[in-house]
């Protein structure tokens, strides 16, 4: 029942969605002033629509009904209730639906949150938006539809891949998707701008809100999958570079790069091409993360999905919005004039358009060593593999510069600044911090690549963005994202330096001696719980600071029938102690790993802050 | 003009990168029947974990009718899981497990096997991963079946071998001796 409910409000929405583009296109060249009332109506029903199709999804996991294939896929009946409703995006179909979902929701406030702008920009951009509703609708009801009927009914599912049966892990996915989604808006928006020659301060400031939306839930979500890494996939660190993770990471940069071009056109209305070519590589960069990731060219920990009838769907689809924003955006450049204002070397706007040179470059790294593997291998059958070393090399050296750049920048005046104005404080911080990470890069022994000044260029933004909370000429939002960014770039920065890690067979009764530390491995309860079996180990580690007693767990999941260890993490302001342990053989003996890693926790708090920052943003007055 | 050739330039590459793509999904995922990489390169030497000597590749693979090459780690989580799978094809007579060390401790890996026990015929140690890319590896684990008289790779699996792929290199294995 709920399978028919969901598949007919689809084919409805997908005839709405026809209706629209056609309306919409049409009324463009219509004179009159208000939107025409049918269009708010149809697209009030189309939204209606899929929010039921989603529903009868979510209602199809939550009874378990296994006449739908979706749900016998991906669920079981002895699932708790919270993983059943997060199966619901868990999977390719249910997560496609609630982009889908996304979609249509945020058009249906985009519309209403824009009467005061002209008709024609509304019109072009709810044309837009429609068309991209309309590739997903038929993405979704041909080539991956969620309610397809199994007959004879199975008695059970095949039960939700165990790894993914995490709180974080329920949650990020809809964050994450939030954020692309929300670039599908600046997207549509800044080609109807575009169209409409409206590309100005208004505007700026108008979709200046849509880019913080789409940059917090980004932040918030690839947080969130970054955390979920951490603690579950049990290797202890937060980012692996794996290519499902750059991909997340991409439309990231593009659109900080993004949300300081726009800061610039509201203020100084200039940059206007650029930021129209910036929406346009921020949206195509998230359609592309759909695409690499659910078509499974890539190989990867994350491909779920190996059907190549989607891929080429997702293919064709993406590049045909490609090459229209290409093709609109050559017809109507003319439109657009950049008003000839100076600028001047030493000023924001420079400042500014340093971040975005960076940005650009941070993302052609990450572009090219997530991209470059594909293409060599179509080309000449060579395969290469390409690890964090390639990534780290390439860019912790240019955050040498961008540090610098990012603590004198924000205090710079827009239009024109003077060099001579530079106070003193700030070589005597450079100095002070330059000196700070000498001595401490001395004492532990670190002998990075440059870390000397990486260490004390990330001082110097940490102590100029404090000075800044009192005496900066920028607004708070600004303050917080930065100083929250210093935060994070040295919390890696120690974390990275100064994690150690001690790794041992042991079985319960053991006892061994590493870096001053005693680690006993205790006792192993043995539990059964609704839907796994569970191993509990308790460990004590001791040190003449006192000691620790941390239990991580084996999951044994019957269905499907898989191991899954959870770390035990003890978290405190200065570290984590974070312990895993796996089963070797039937002989008792486990294999126990014990990670120290300094500052950990800093790491989301920082990004936490950063994202705090952005809220502030969104809520200022003008 | 100008602008012209600039819109030009821009759909031509966003073409090239559209065919490359769609070129790209053809290509299977789970194993590579890739022409150029169908063939084992036999001339790759290292040296092996226990008896401190160069050997090369070919020389290991001519002992039985198929090889099996493993890549491995000591550092891999899943790799300990498949372990037990490489223990039980080791049963299988006319098959030889021949392991590739990855970016490995010598001391850890001497563990591992000594805790796991070793199914493997001969070790290559890789500490650069070097030979690993050579084979077109893309990480830890992976197994090629090896033909002896044509050095062909037969199959490539990528991932921790589980019973599908186990029970598939037995059904490889015990119908070619016919």
């Amino acid at each position: 029942m709920a399978n028919q409910v969901g598949n007919y409000s689809l084919f409805i929405a997908l005839i709405a969605s026809i209706f629209l583009i056609f309306q919409s296109y049409r009324l463009t060249r219509n004179s009159s002033k208000n939107l025409d009332s049918k269009i708010f109506s149809v697209l009030s029903v189309q939204s209606l629509m899929v929010l039921i199709s989603f529903i009868s999804l979510v209602f199809a996991f939550i009874v378990s009904d296994f006449s739908n294939k979706t749900v016998y896929n991906n669920s079981h009946t002895t699932k708790p209730l919270f993983y059943k409703i997060s199966g619901t995006w868990g999977n390719h179909e249910g997560s496609l639906l609630l982009w889908l979902l996304v979609l249509t929701f945020f058009l249906f406030i985009f519309l209403i949150n824009s009467k005061n702008l002209p008709k024609k920009y509304r019109l072009l951009t709810l044309t837009f938006q429609e068309v991209i509703i309309f590739g997903f609708l038929l993405f979704i009801l041909f080539t991956s539809n969620p309610f397809i009927n199994l007959f004879p009914i199975p008695k059970e599912g095949t039960g939700l891949n165990p790894i993914l049966q995490d709180p974080a892990l329920a949650l990020h996915p809809p964050i994450l998707y939030i954020g692309y989604v929300g670039t599908s808006i600046i997207f549509s928006a800044s080609l109807a701008a575009l169209v409409c020659g409206n590309v100005n301060k208004v505007w700026a400031s108008h979709i200046k809100k849509w880019i913080i939306i789409s940059w917090i839930f980004l932040t918030i979500g690839i947080m969130l999958g970054s955390i979920w890494a951490y603690y579950e996939l049990g290797w202890g660190g937060f980012w692996f570079w794996d290519p499902v993770e750059n991909v997340s990471l991409m439309p990231w940069f593009c659109l900080t790069a993004l949300l300081h071009t726009i800061v610039v056109l509201e203020k100084r209305n200039t940059f206007k091409s650029w930021t129209i070519i910036l929406s346009i590589t921020t949206f195509s960069l998230s359609m592309s993360g759909t695409f690499l990731v659910r078509s499974g060219i890539l190989n990867s920990i994350h491909t779920f999905a190996n059907d190549p009838s989607r891929g080429v769907f997702i293919l064709c689809f993406l590049f045909f919005l490609i090459f229209l924003a290409i093709i609109i955006f050559f017809i109507y450049q003319k439109n657009i004039s950049n008003s000839s204002i100076r600028t001047y070397l030493i000023s924001k706007e420079t400042a500014m358009l340093v971040n975005n040179w960076f940005m650009m470059f941070f993302l052609s790294v990450v572009l090219i060593g997530t991209v470059y593997p594909i293409l060599l291998e179509v080309i000449n059958g060579s395969k290469i593999s390409i690890g964090p070393p390639f990534y780290q090399k390439l860019i912790l050296p240019f955050l040498i510069p961008f540090l610098l750049f990012m603590a004198i920048g924000p205090n710079l005046k827009w239009v024109k600044d003077h060099i001579n104005k530079i106070k003193l404080e700030q070589p005597i911080f450079l100095f002070i911090s330059i000196l700070i990470s000498y001595l401490f890069t001395t004492s532990y022994g670190v002998s990075y690549l440059f870390s000397v000044p990486m260490f004390g260029l990330g001082f110097f933004l940490f102590f100029l963005t404090i000075r800044d909370f009192f005496s900066g000429k920028s607004t708070l939002s600004q303050k917080i994202a930065h100083f929250g960014f210093s935060l994070f770039i040295l919390s890696i920065l120690f974390n990275g330096v100064l994690a150690k890690e001690y790794s041992s067979n042991m079985k319960v009764g053991d006892e061994r001696k590493f870096m001053n530390k005693i680690i006993k491995f205790e006792n192993l309860k043995i539990t059964q719980e609704l839907n796994y079996q569970s191993l509990t180990g308790e460990f004590n580690i001791s040190d003449d600071r006192g000691n620790l007693n941390l239990k991580p767990e084996i999951r044994i999941y019957n269905q499907p029938k898989t191991l899954t260890s959870e770390a035990d993490i003890i978290s405190t302001i200065y570290s984590d102690n974070f312990l895993v342990f796996n089963v070797l053989k039937d002989d008792g003996y486990y294999n126990v790993r014990y990670q120290h890693k300094p500052l950990m926790i800093w790491i989301w708090l920082s990004v936490i802050l950063i994202f705090v920052g952005g809220i502030l943003g969104y809520f200022k007055k003008k | 003009m100008i602008k012209n050739i600039k819109f030009i330039i821009i759909i031509l590459f966003g073409l090239f990168l559209f065919l490359v793509f769609l070129k790209g999904l053809d290509k299977p995922n789970s194993y590579s029947p890739n022409s150029i990489l169908n063939q084992i390169e036999t001339k790759l030497t290292a040296r092996t974990l226990y008896k401190n000597k160069e050997i090369s590749l070919g020389e290991l693979i001519d002992k039985n009718n198929f090889s099996l090459i493993n890549v491995w780690a000591s550092w891999c989580l899943p790799c300990r899981n498949e372990h037990s799978y490489l223990i039980n094809l080791q049963k299988i007579n006319n098959i030889n497990i021949i392991g590739i060390n990855y970016k490995d401790k010598e001391i850890n890996a001497k563990k591992f096997l000594k805790d796991l026990g070793n199914p493997y015929s001969e070790i290559l140690i890789d500490p650069d991963g070097t030979i690993s890319i050579e084979l077109g590896a893309y990480g830890v684990p992976e197994t090629y079946l090896v033909n002896r008289k044509t050095n062909e790779v037969i199959k490539k699996f990528i991932g921790p071998l589980d019973d599908l792929k186990f029970k598939e290199i037995v059904k490889i294995v015990n119908n070619e001796k016919i």
